[in-house]
């Protein structure tokens, strides 16, 4: 009998901090797997973010470098500059990516750097209690909308992905979800193609992921993965942007 | 058969394991793990190795073998 399915040399054999159903653990996973296959773990260099991934460096074996909350594409920037052999990617919340780092993000994009983002949407701030984030959706309740986010006070879900893929630097943009076996297998190409646009020298790739919170959606692990397929990305359309 | 190893103390008993799997094998277990969960269990009859456990886990608990 022969070992179909395990880890990977790039996830190290921890135990992470993550919720139980926790998103964060699957992406991480198809990262490390996606490394791997390529057989680029030895010139990746991952910029981690600040949100409940921010010790993702510790879960994989590779390179990887600590952002202030936001500007891990600053960072990854001055990286890729220096080191333009390497491939280099940012792991993001919505929070870090589409709130505090909004600026950054917008400006590398825009300046079309060869760089690949791994971008987690799971609707909340996750790390600080579960408040509001610029994805949260109408009606959703949150740590700071306890009625529910209402478009009139607290505006839209931030689409920040179209947003993106409206620029010129922007090479491609692909919105996945961790919702379903199938769901997973599509995220890992995605990624995997990702990664191949930056080793192409093609441009800025960025994939957005639809993940779950558990904990802060107040929900069985399950009616997570329900709750992503028939209220998340019915906002948040699935599929290739550019 | 195809069978699964599920690490009992890495599970954290989120139950995705079990809704995924096409053939039933898997089910809450009886004894707690150190984190104060109740581990999956393998009931190890009719596994045909098909991976979807392993794809769901958040935690990388499981190892499939065919
Ligand atoms: C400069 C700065 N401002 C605010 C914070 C507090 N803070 C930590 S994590 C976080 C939000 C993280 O949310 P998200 O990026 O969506 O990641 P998640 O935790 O949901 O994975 C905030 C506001 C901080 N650490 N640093
Ligand atoms: S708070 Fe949410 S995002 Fe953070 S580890 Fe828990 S489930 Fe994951
Ligand atoms: S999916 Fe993983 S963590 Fe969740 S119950 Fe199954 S083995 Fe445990």
């Amino acid at each position: 009998m022969k070992r179909i399915f395990g880890r990977t040399k790039s996830l190290r054999p921890l135990d992470t901090h993550y919720c139980s159903g926790c998103g964060h653990g699957v992406v991480h996973r198809l990262l490390a797997e996606a490394i791997d296959e390529l057989n680029i773990r030895g010139i990746t260099i991952g910029v981690t973010p600040v949100g409940c991934a921010v010790v993702a460096y510790d879960y994989w074996d590779f390179d990887c470098v600590e952002s202030a909350h936001g500007r891990g594409l600053a960072v990854a920037t001055a990286i890729k500059r220096l080191q333009p052999e390497k491939v280099v990617f940012t792991y993001q919340g919505d929070g870090d990516l589409a709130a505090i780092g909004t600026a950054e993000t917008i400006h590398a994009a825009n300046r079309g750097e060869n760089l690949t983002v791994v971008f987690i949407n799971n609707a909340v701030y996750g790390m600080t209690g579960g408040q509001m984030a610029p994805t949260t959706l109408i009606g959703q309740k949150s740590a700071t909308s306890p009625l529910g986010r209402n478009e009139k006070t607290e505006g839209y879900p931030l689409r920040i992905s179209e947003l993106l893929a409206q620029l010129q630097g922007v090479y491609s943009v692909e919105r996945t979800a961790v919702d379903s076996v199938y769901g997973i297998l599509k995220t890992k190409n995605a990624i995997k193609t990702a990664f191949q646009n930056q080793m192409e020298n093609k441009g800025f790739s960025l994939v957005e992921v639809l993940s779950a919170c558990p904990t802060y959606w107040d929900m069985s692990a399950f009616e997570s993965l329900d709750w992503i397929k028939n209220k998340m990305s019915k906002v948040f359309p699935l599929g290739r942007i550019k | 058969m195809a069978y699964i190893k599920l690490d009992q103390e890495k599970c954290k008993g989120c139950m995705l394991c079990i809704e995924v799997c096409p053939k039933g094998q898997l089910k809450p277990g009886v004894a707690l793990n150190k984190k104060g969960i109740n581990p999956v269990m393998f009931l190890a009859q009719d596994c045909s190795g098909c991976t979807f456990c392993a794809i769901i886990c958040p935690d990388t608990a499981i190892e499939v073998y065919k």
